[in-house]
């Protein structure tokens, strides 16, 4: 054995042995302070032989024996706090990992609340603010001889990874806030970073260097859920970092190819939120996607076709780094293809999340932004193809939002593939959904750059348009404004601020007066009249009339009822649908029993068109809502003219149905269950009437009901025309929640509940939403102890079908109804409880 | 910046029933001498003349003098208790309301049978000039079928209280205006020359120098009869509406020459009446369409359209205080408080 290690080993064994038996203080300073100098911090360091001998071979050996030492009687020996000063000497300025190793092993292997755990947990603190935890990973990127350096590596990477755990576990309440991971993980960024510099300032000093640990660091990070945590700190820096230099950059491709295929899905899904856009997502990661397959999966597939929870700006990110390097850009191609490929599949338009669909729309729109023509010359046809397919089970679909998803996409495609052809064009709301979208489409917004841009814009505009009013200001004041002529007097300072103009929408053409005044004349003019001024003045007139004039109206009802259905916009009359409908509404109120048999009966018939059906459906359910109101006669001109907006029960747009109704009913509710001490006098209470819907429910429901599993050659319910049975299911949804405190409601939530269950797998999202909204107003208007008496067996089954359907429906809107409809079932079980004992 | 959402425009704030049949002129008196006992007159197809108080708002008074026919036109005399009321019965009386009275005092025949509103040039109470259509009595008629020499299409000055003719102010041999449809008396401030304007049934506005009986100016600038105008002395401009679509802005130049300064469409044909307000901020019109429209007098901006009325707003009146009240075939009177100066 080589005589100047032994010395090594004989000093240090010697060390142990006093630290271990004495007592004395001044002895124990010198033997610390002479070990001191292997560590070649003092004056007259060791030989390096000999340090390197200390460090790999006795340094944690010794280490051990200083924790065992540690207790408050033993630092106390050196009052004023030199040894305990050495202790961590030792600690923060030997090797990194060995010290780091033995204080995480110390810190695990001491026990409960102890002043030696606090000091240990005190002095990793000192360890982790004295930037140990970058010499320590630097070590790490130096080329490794050392037999079983793997395995270190794997206790380092659990341990440095995993420290906020262990901490948390063993301090539980007295834990360090550094140790707390929202601190700790930022705080290791900035140490990713140094380490970084390092590695990039020894590469250019020619030393070789491996970045493998640090993607492993990085990689185990994000795979426990940390990458906002340590990437938003990291992202900023490498971003400006990476800005101008290629040797900088280079590292951090490595960093990014090197994170082990295992981890590679959490780091990218972090990268790409974090990166503010594709340029700089671009410098970080090279061209990744082209050599790693785990990347190219979890980008090109994962994040577009299995995930749609994250933001469209993270979407461009993404597709714009696809975009931006000639050896990514047929990956961008294919995604496309295969974009438009699960767009156009009508399974995939059937069962999968309206929000997923819309997340799918835009990454197609934002691809067709990057995507030139000649691009897509090639693949034209499959394109096409794709495109075609979507667009018709898209408008298939009963759900508006789907359908507009359909609209936008295919106008933008068919744009970008045929420039030169005629635009392809749809009618549909302009409303937020398909700006943000129409926004995605336009080249040049998706990158960052104009992103940013558009973000700061508003402000220069707004102070100029102050500074433009201000010059406006002070040339008025000095009077050279041109529209103020040489006769200016006095008067004519004034502002004209004072002089705002009221409204003046109203200013419409006067029509001249030509309303017959008879219900009769109006039916005659409307079947006949080749006036058009008189039809309209008739058309807007009918509505008061038939309030007015109840017995000719009884005469007459079932023949206007048939020409009101039939009616054509023959004019382009403003708010004609409306007028017609409301029109409608009046004849059923006035002599329902006829006029709903004679339209239900029409429903079932050959020869109407979808919307006649879909009209007919709207007038029962608005008619019923109209004769159920209490005291409707009274008032009822007034209460149909002001009605302008949408009705309430009945509106054509599935998703806003009835939103503010049962928000009123449930205020209702709430204000007749609250009991108000303070009120002095009890509110005049509103004439009770008898509900004119309680003889006439059986009119509009049963017929309705009865047939709808009969196909007729134009008219398959069950078919095609699911959007008719989606409007069918919500009609008697309403009529069922409109037959409250009927006699009839027993009976007619009997069928009810059968018709809900035979349609209960019903692909369509629509009708599954009409159903649970059916079960819901069975639930709220059949009394509850007919319920249980008769209804009980379907009850029971409804229940284990709602249970299903709040689980795993695919709908959100379906599974919030199938637990409310659920809640309300819970809600009868409480009220009947009582009862039972 | 968003452009904040106008406010819908306002309601009438109050309105005066009760005339039981169209109501055809108003005219605001009372004014400074009246205590503050403001009264609306009104004059109606029925042939009465309403005084309503504005504080109680309830008539006053009915003054029954043209004998069932319609009344056409109101005017107090400044500085006095007179109004004069002209009438369809051919006749122009001057009422003396003093103290309560509601006499009839004098009368003058009209001889024209159209529906032109005199108009009335008054200094004080001794000496006032009279413009109303028609000729006067002590013209010889030349010839019956002459059109042109018609009564019909001529103004007669008279002077008041002596019902001295002054003049008869005939169109030009060659010019063909038809009718005149509404006059206009005024002086301009710097002489004591009486000037006349006067709107005519082809659509023409004709400047008349009294005195020397001549046309000083025309200016055509309406397609359709000129149905109402109104002067503003002060930035010599004035205003005229038709029965066509538009309201036509005209000034006057140095050489008492008429010209056309702008013309602002609306959106339904007819105009009976317009008037601007007394502090020459606003003025109004009184629209076929049922509808009053208020405009800002010095840029002609759009400001309101009140549609309160259920028939054709016949006649618009501001009282000194700048309430705005309307007159319509709906048999009702309104009043509006706008862009008061508080």
């Amino acid at each position: 054995m080589d005589p100047a290690l032994s010395v090594v080993r004989l000093t240090v064994r010697e060390a142990i042995h006093t630290l271990s038996s004495s007592e004395d203080c001044g002895l124990i300073l010198s033997t610390l302070r002479f070990l001191k100098r292997y560590l070649g911090e003092t004056e007259d360091p060791a030989l390096p032989e000999e340090q390197e001998e200390f460090a790999t071979v006795h340094f944690s050996a010794f280490l051990r024996c200083l924790v065992i030492k540690l207790s408050p009687v033993w630092l106390e020996l050196s009052p004023d706090g030199q040894l305990e000063e050495l202790w961590d000497s030792f600690f923060l300025k030997g090797p990194a990992d060995q010290a780091f190793l033995v204080l995480m092993e110390a810190l695990e292997s001491t026990a409960g609340p102890s002043f030696c755990l606090m000091k240990m947990a005190q002095l990793l603190a000192n360890f982790l603010s004295q930037r140990r935890m970058a010499a320590l990973m630097e070590e790490q990127c130096r080329p490794q001889k050392k037999p079983g350096f793997t395995l270190l590596q794997e206790t380092l990477l659990n341990k440095v990874v995993g420290l906020p755990d262990h901490l948390g576990n063993r301090l539980q309440q007295d834990n360090l806030a550094l140790f707390f991971p929202q601190n700790y993980f930022p705080l290791l960024g900035e140490e990713v970073v140094r380490v970084l510099q390092g590695i990039v300032d020894a590469l250019r000093g020619g030393l070789d260097c491996s970045v493998s640990f640090m993607s492993r660091v990085l990689g185990k990070i994000c795979i426990q859920g940390r990458q906002k945590e340590i990437l938003d700190v990291l992202v900023p820096q490498l971003t400006v970092l990476t800005q101008g230099s290629c040797l900088w950059q280079r590292v951090c491709w490595r960093l990014m190819e090197q994170v082990p295929d295992r981890t590679m899905e959490a780091v990218l899904i972090g990268l790409v939120e974090a990166t503010p856009g594709p340029e700089v997502l671009s410098r970080l990661l090279g061209n990744l996607v082209v050599k790693s397959k785990k990347a190219q999966f979890v980008m090109t597939q994962k994040l577009l076709f299995l995930q749609y929870q994250h933001t469209t700006p993270m979407l461009q990110s993404l597709l714009g780094y696809l975009a931006m390097d000639s050896q990514r850009r047929p990956l961008l191609i294919q995604a496309l293809k295969e974009l438009l490929e699960t767009w156009g599949s009508s399974s995939a338009v059937r069962h999968a999340p309206v929000t997923q669909q819309h997340y799918l729309s835009a990454a197609i729109l934002i691809c067709l932004a990057h995507l030139r023509e000649p691009e897509l010359r090639d693949s034209q046809d499959e394109l096409l193809a794709s495109m075609m397919a979507g667009v018709k089970c898209h408008l298939d679909s009963s759900l508006p939002t789907v359908r507009r998803l359909g609209m936008i996409v295919a106008e933008i495609i068919s744009s970008q593939i045929h420039p030169e052809g005629p635009p392809l064009k749809f009618q549909y709301e302009d409303d937020e959904l398909s700006r943000e979208l129409l926004a995605l489409a336009i080249p040049g917004t998706s990158d960052s750059s104009t992103v940013l841009a558009g973000g700061s814009a508003p402000a220069p505009t707004a102070s100029e348009t102050l500074a433009k009013t201000m010059d406006d200001g002070v040339e008025s004041a000095n009077g050279s404004d041109p529209q103020v002529g040489p006769q200016g007097s006095d008067s004519d300072l004034d502002s004209d601020d004072e002089f705002i103009p009221y409204d003046m929408s109203g200013d419409i053409e006067l029509k001249s007066n030509k309303a017959p005044l008879y219900v009769r004349d109006c039916m005659e003019v409307l079947t006949s009249s080749e006036d058009m001024e008189r039809w309209e003045a008739a058309l807007r007139a009918l509505e008061g009339l038939v309030y007015r004039s109840p017995e000719a109206t009884r005469e007459v009802s079932v023949e206007l009822a048939k020409v009101l259905l039939h009616l054509e916009e023959r004019t382009c009359v403003s708010g004609f649908e409306g007028l017609r409908q409301r029109a409608l509404v009046a004849v059923i109120v006035m002599d329902p029993a006829r006029v709903a048999e004679y339209l239900t009966s029409q429903f079932y018939a050959l020869n109407y068109s979808l919307r006649q059906r879909l009209d007919i459906l709207d007038v029962l359910t608005l008619s019923a809502q109209e004769l159920s109101r209490p005291g409707h006669l009274k008032r009822p001109t007034q209460q149909v003219s002001c009605g302008s907006g949408a009705p309430v029960l009945a509106t054509s747009q599935a998703d806003c149905t009835g939103v503010s109704g049962w928000r009123t009913v449930v205020e209702e509710r709430i204000r007749s269950k609250t009991r108000r001490f303070s009120k002095g006098f009890p509110r005049r209470e509103l004439a009770s009437s008898p509900s004119e819907f309680n003889s006439v429910a059986g009119y509009f429901f049963f017929p309705l009901i009865q047939h709808f599993d009969r196909p007729l050659v134009t008219f398959d319910l069950l078919g095609d025309d699911q959007l008719v049975l989606g409007r069918l299911t919500h009609t008697l949804a309403a009529l069922m929640y409109l037959a409250i405190n009927t006699t009839v409601a027993v009976s007619m939530g009997k069928a009810l509940l059968e018709f809900v269950w035979v349609l209960r797998f019903h692909v369509d999202i629509y009708v599954r939403r009409g159903l649970l909204s059916a079960v819901s107003s069975i639930l709220l208007s059949v009394p509850a102890e007919r319920l249980l008496g008769d209804l009980s067996d379907e009850l029971l089954e409804a229940r284990s079908w709602l249970a299903d359907v709040a689980e795993k429906d695919v709908d959100e809107d379906c599974r919030e109804q199938a637990v409310r409809a659920l809640l309300l079932l819970e809600r009868l079980k409480d009220r009947l409880l009582p009862l039972s004992h | 910046m968003a452009v904040p959402l106008p406010l819908p425009p306002p309601g009438p704030q109050f309105v005066l029933r009760g005339t039981q049949s169209a109501v055809n002129a108003l005219h605001f008196g009372g004014g400074a001498q009246a205590q503050g006992r403001q009264l609306l007159f009104s004059g109606s197809q029925s042939g009465l003349v309403h005084i309503w108080s504005l504080q109680t708002r309830r008539t006053v008074a009915t003054l029954d003098g043209h004998g069932g026919q319609s009344v056409t036109w109101l005017q107090m005399l400044p500085q006095s208790h007179q109004l004069l009321s002209q009438g369809r019965d051919l006749r122009l009386c001057l009422w003396d309301l003093a103290e309560g009275r509601n006499a009839i005092v004098d009368s003058v025949c009209l001889e024209s049978v159209a529906f032109c509103r005199s108009s009335v040039l008054a200094e004080g109470q001794a000496r006032w000039l009279l413009a109303l259509p028609g000729k006067g009595s002590d013209e010889v008629r030349t010839s019956t079928t002459d059109a042109l020499h018609s009564p019909n299409h001529q103004v007669q000055i008279l002077e008041m209280p002596s019902k001295t003719s002054v003049c008869t102010l005939k169109p030009e041999a060659d010019a063909k205006p038809g009718m005149p449809m509404c006059l206009g008396l005024w002086q301009a401030e710097s002489s004591p020359r009486p000037l006349l304007l006067a709107g005519y049934e082809d659509g023409s506005v004709a400047l008349w120098d009294v005195w020397e009986r001549k046309v000083c100016s025309r200016v055509s600038c309406h397609e359709e009869p000129v149905m109402g105008l109104d002067f503003d002395s002060q930035k010599a401009r004035g205003v005229s509406g038709s029965a066509g679509k538009a309201l036509a802005v005209w000034s006057l130049n140095g050489q008492q020459a008429l010209q056309v300064c702008s013309t602002h469409q609306l959106t339904n044909p007819g105009i009976s009446d317009i008037t601007v307000r007394p502090d020459r901020k606003i003025l109004a019109t009184a629209g076929w369409d049922h509808r009053i429209r208020v405009f800002h007098w010095r840029t002609m901006k759009p400001l309101a359209v009140l549609a309160f009325h259920s028939a054709s707003v016949h006649c618009v009146a501001f009282a000194t205080n700048g309430l705005l009240a309307a007159g319509s075939k709906d048999q009702r009177i309104s009043i509006w408080s706008l862009y008061q100066r508080t």
